[in-house]
C-alpha cells in the first residue's frame, strides 16, 4: 500500500521555547503555512515547569515566570493560528525532509517538509552517566524530574536531600525542596567552580543556608530499596577522592544535576552531522545542518544559559527555514570556516557564507574554565579585527560576539575567522 | 557605637565580588570588595531591606489538564517573609478556570502583596 504523505511547508519538531519561536519567525517572515509538532500535551516545553522568575529579562525587560514567559509566545502562535499538533511524537525524519509521526488520533502519519527546524531540546545527564556504585534504590533522581514531580505533579519525591551536582536546576530545586518542607543538607560539586549562575547561589543556597561543597562528590550511596545515605568525599586536581575525606549523609533523596545533553536521536538518524563539543548539529550562518533544509536552534543545537538567547536564536533560525521553503535562500557561495580555540570551546555557527548572513550574526560560544581579566579575540586569518576585555568568564554562562557581514564581505579571500582567549 | 559587618556574593554579573558592608548603628556606612557601582547597591540594599520575588505552586480544582498551578507574589516582599508566605499559601486551592494575573491570595502573610497566579487551567 503505498503511503499518504501530507505536504507542509515548514515543520518544527517541539513545541518548547525555540519551537514556538521559531514557528513566529517562520510565519512573520511570510511562510503561513507552519506546523508546531509536539510530544507533550501542551506547547511551552521545560519553561512549564520551571516556575521561579528571572525569564525574559533581556527579551520583555521584566522578570518572568517559565510559565509565564512560554504563554507569551503561545499567545503569539494563537493569534497568528500556528497549527500545532499535542501528543504527537516525532519518530523519524529522513534525509529528503519526510517527518514520520505517531499519536493516538491519527496513528503513523508522514508529512513531507519544505524545510524543517530541529527544536526538540535537551535531557539530563542520568545516574548511568557517573561511575556511582552501588545498588540502584528509590530515591534518586535528576533534578528536573523531581522538579517536575513537585511542580506539575505536586508530589514531593522525599524530605532529606543531598544534591550532587551544581548545575542551575539543582539549585533552582535546593530552594523549591526547602520550600516544600524537605530539608536540603548540601549541594555536592567535583568541579573547584560550580556551573550555575551566582544569582541561584545566593538566592537558592545562601539564603537557606545550605552548603555548596566544591571539589566533592559522591562516593557512595547507600540502601537497597531505597536510599538510606550517600558518602561525599572531596575531591583532589585530577577529580579522585581524596581517602580520609569521607562523610556520610543519611538521607531518602539524591538530586543529580550534572549536565544536560541536547537530544539529537532524530537528527542522528537523519543523518545530521553532529558537533562532538556540543552534541548538537553542525550549522551554518543560517543555523541549517549538514541536510539541506534541515535547521536546528535551541538546546538541541547546544545547551544554553538564557531562554531569551533561544527565542532569538530560533527566531534566526525559523527565519531561514521560511525563506528555504519559499526557495529565497539563494546559491551557496564559498564559507568561512570558525574555528575555536585557546579556552573557546565550541562555537555556533561553526561556518559562515558571508553572501547569505545577515548584516550583523551573533556567534555564540562557551569557555572551557573560569577566566578573569582575559580578552576575547577574533581573527579574519591572521588579522586580529576584535579585542574584548571581559572581568570574568565562566562555563557556566554563555558568550558571544558580532560579526558584520560587510566587514566579511570587504575580504573575498577571507577562509578562516578565529575566536580565542587571550591574556593580553 | 554599634559596628557590624556583613559578609555577602554580589549577584549582578558572574564575576561575584565578595562585598563586605559595614553598618554602624544601622546604617551602612561602607561597601568594599565590589569593583562596580551595582555591587554599592546591591550591598546596600541586602543588609537594609533584602527582598524576593516567591514562587511556589497551589492545587488546582476542576481543571481537566492541571493538578497544580504555579504562583508568585505580584512584587517582591521582604527576604524574611519568605517561609510566612509559604505557610500561607499551605492549604490555598484555586479553582479553575484560573488566568495568569488572577488574585490567589491577596496581602499575603500581611506582605501588603498579593499572591498571583503565573499559569492558566
Amino acid at each position: 500500500m503505498p503511503r499518504e504523505v501530507e505536504h507542509r511547508s515548514v515543520v518544527v519538531v517541539g513545541g518548547g521555547p525555540a519551537g514556538l519561536a521559531a514557528a513566529i519567525a517562520a510565519y512573520e517572515a511570510g511562510e503561513t503555512d507552519v506546523l508546531i509538532l509536539e510530544r507533550d500535551t501542551q506547547l511551552g516545553g521545560i519553561l512549564n515547569q520551571c516556575i521561579h522568575n528571572g525569564f525574559g529579562l533581556h527579551t520583555f525587560k521584566e522578570e518572568l515566570t517559565g510559565p509565564e514567559y512560554a504563554a507569551r509566545f503561545v499567545a503569539r502562535a494563537d493569534e497568528l493560528g500556528i497549527e500545532r499538533r499535542l501528543g504527537t511524537m516525532v519518530v523519524d525524519i529522513s534525509n529528503d525532509r519526510v517527518v514520520t509521526t505517531v499519536s493516538p488520533d491519527r496513528g503513523i502519519s508522514h508529512i513531507k517538509a519544505g524545510a524543517v527546524v530541529l527544536a526538540m531540546g535537551c535531557r539530563e545527564r542520568p545516574r548511568g552517566a557517573l561511575a556511582t556504585p552501588g545498588y540502584r534504590p528509590a530515591g534518586i533522581y535528576s533534578a528536573g524530574t523531581a522538579q517536575r514531580l513537585v511542580n506539575i505533579e505536586g508530589q514531593m519525591p522525599g524530605r532529606e536531600v543531598v544534591i550532587l551536582g551544581s548545575g542551575d536546576i539543582g539549585l533552582i530545586m535546593a530552594r523549591r525542596m526547602t520550600f516544600e518542607g524537605a530539608h536540603v543538607q548540601c549541594v555536592a560539586e567535583i568541579m573547584p567552580y560550580s556551573g550555575g549562575l551566582k544569582r541561584n547561589i545566593v538566592q537558592c543556597l545562601d539564603d537557606f543556608g545550605i552548603p555548596l561543597l566544591l571539589s566533592h562528590t559522591v562516593t557512595r550511596i547507600e540502601g537497597k530499596q531505597r536510599v538510606e545515605a550517600v558518602w561525599i568525599a572531596e575531591v583532589d586536581e585530577h577529580m579522585k577522592p581524596v581517602p580520609g575525606t569521607e562523610v556520610r549523609y543519611p538521607c531518602d533523596t539524591l538530586l543529580l544535576s550534572v549536565g544536560l545533553l541536547p537530544e539529537n536521536e532524530l537528527s542522528r538518524a537523519a543523518g545530521v552531522q553532529i558537533n562532538p563539543v556540543t552534541r548538537g548539529p553542525v550549522v551554518n550562518e543560517s543555523l541549517e545542518t549538514s541536510i539541506p533544509g534541515v535547521f536546528a536552534c535551541g538546546n538541541v543545537l547546544h545547551v544554553h544559559d538564557l531562554v531569551d538567547y533561544v527565542s532569538e536564536e530560533a527566531a534566526s533560525a525559523g527565519t531561514a527555514a521560511a525563506r528555504y521553503a519559499q526557495g529565497l535562500s539563494g546559491e551557496a557561495s564559498t564559507s568561512v570556516t570558525l574555528v575555536a580555540k585557546d579556552g573557546v570551546r565550541y562555537t555556533v555557527p561553526s561556518t559562515i557564507d558571508p553572501q547569505r548572513m545577515g548584516e550583523q550574526l551573533t556567534v555564540r560560544f562557551r569557555v572551557g574554565n573560569v577566566y578573569r581579566d582575559h580578552y576575547v579575540s577574533v581573527y579574519f586569518d591572521d588579522e586580529r579585527v576584535q579585542h574584548r576585555k571581559k572581568r570574568v568568564m565562566a562555563p557556566g554562562e554563555m558568550e558571544q560576539v558580532t560579526l558584520k557581514r560587510a566587514d566579511l564581505l570587504a575580504r573575498p579571500e577571507l577562509s578562516t575567522i578565529t575566536i580565542k582567549l587571550e591574556e593580553e | 557605637m554599634a559596628t557590624e559587618t556583613r559578609e555577602l556574593t554580589c549577584i549582578n554579573c558572574p564575576l561575584g565580588c565578595q562585598l563586605t558592608v559595614t553598618i554602624v548603628d544601622g546604617e551602612v556606612t561602607n561597601v568594599a570588595g565590589n569593583t562596580c557601582k551595582r555591587g554599592d547597591v546591591y550591598g546596600r540594599k541586602e543588609v537594609t531591606n533584602p527582598t524576593r520575588i516567591v514562587t511556589t505552586t497551589v492545587p488546582v480544582i476542576g481543571s481537566d489538564h492541571e493538578h497544580m498551578i504555579s504562583v508568585k507574589t505580584a512584587s517582591d516582599v521582604p527576604k524574611g517573609s519568605m517561609f510566612d508566605v509559604v505557610a500561607a499559601l499551605a492549604g490555598v486551592t484555586a479553582q479553575a478556570p484560573v488566568a495568569i494575573g488572577d488574585v490567589i491570595l491577596a496581602n499575603v502573610a500581611g506582605t501588603g502583596v498579593d499572591v498571583i497566579a503565573t499559569k492558566s487551567a
